[in-house]
């Protein structure tokens, strides 16, 4: 096997490896909920593209046939990741009384992360509550 | 120099997970234990591939795909759970 596939393999081990005890580090050291959403989501994710890379690169250039269904892996975390911070950013501001007030206004009447009018209610609801038409 | 690089792959996640458990544990919201949890299936997909890359087999593949899934799953399922205090509404 040739040295360069070897050492590229290596080096992407390496660096995933890096990036998930870099995210981690970040999400043990930073002071606040929200500063802490920024290690996981973003180096970690890098770090977990690196090593599937790695393992598609090994499993050409060591076991000797083309496996890419490591992409999926990549594609579906790569997808994933952004939702979950999202949702987490969103549940931890609707809890989070410190973090409401430390935000900017609105502008509108209602807080953040929260719909500006009320949602419509449901139709079954709604004809439940309506009289009944002859 | 593939097994010492994997070596060091295993040990730095393995730390990695160790940091994860101390958040988990200390976290002092419950959102800071949903994305300890979070963090911590990321590095579980990591060493299940990295087990894969040490073995030189195929077959942890699809226990990297369900942990993926599954972990998504339970932290969209959380969120939502404290945002609304119900799952499925």
């Amino acid at each position: 096997m040739a040295f360069a596939l070897e050492l590229l393999i290596a080096a992407l081990l390496v660096i995933g490896a890096f990036f998930l005890l870099v995210g981690s580090i970040g999400l043990a050291k930073l002071p606040d909920m929200m500063r802490r959403l920024h290690g996981p989501t973003k180096a970690t994710t890098l770090g977990i593209g690196a090593i599937l890379i790695a393992s598609i690169v090994h499993a050409w250039a060591v076991r000797g046939y083309l496996s890419l269904h490591e992409l999926l892996i990549t594609l579906f975390l790569f997808l994933a990741a952004p939702i979950t911070a999202y949702m987490i950013a969103k549940a931890h501001i609707l809890v989070s009384r410190e973090t409401q007030d430390a935000m900017t206004p609105t502008g509108t009447e209602a807080p953040w992360s929260t719909l500006s009018e009320p949602a419509p209610r449901p139709a079954r609801e709604r004809e439940e509550a309506a009289p009944e038409r002859g | 120099m593939i097994e010492i690089a994997a070596l060091i792959a295993i040990a730095a996640i393995a730390v990695s997970i160790g940091l994860n458990v101390y958040r988990l544990a200390k976290g002092p919201d419950v959102l800071d234990r949903v994305l300890a949890l979070d963090t911590m299936v990321i590095n579980a997909i990591a060493l299940v591939v990295m087990i894969g890359v040490w073995y030189a087999t195929d077959v942890y593949f699809e226990a990297a795909l369900l942990v993926a899934m599954v972990g998504f799953l339970s932290t969209v399922a959380f969120c939502k759970f404290v945002l609304r205090g119900n799952v499925i509404e």
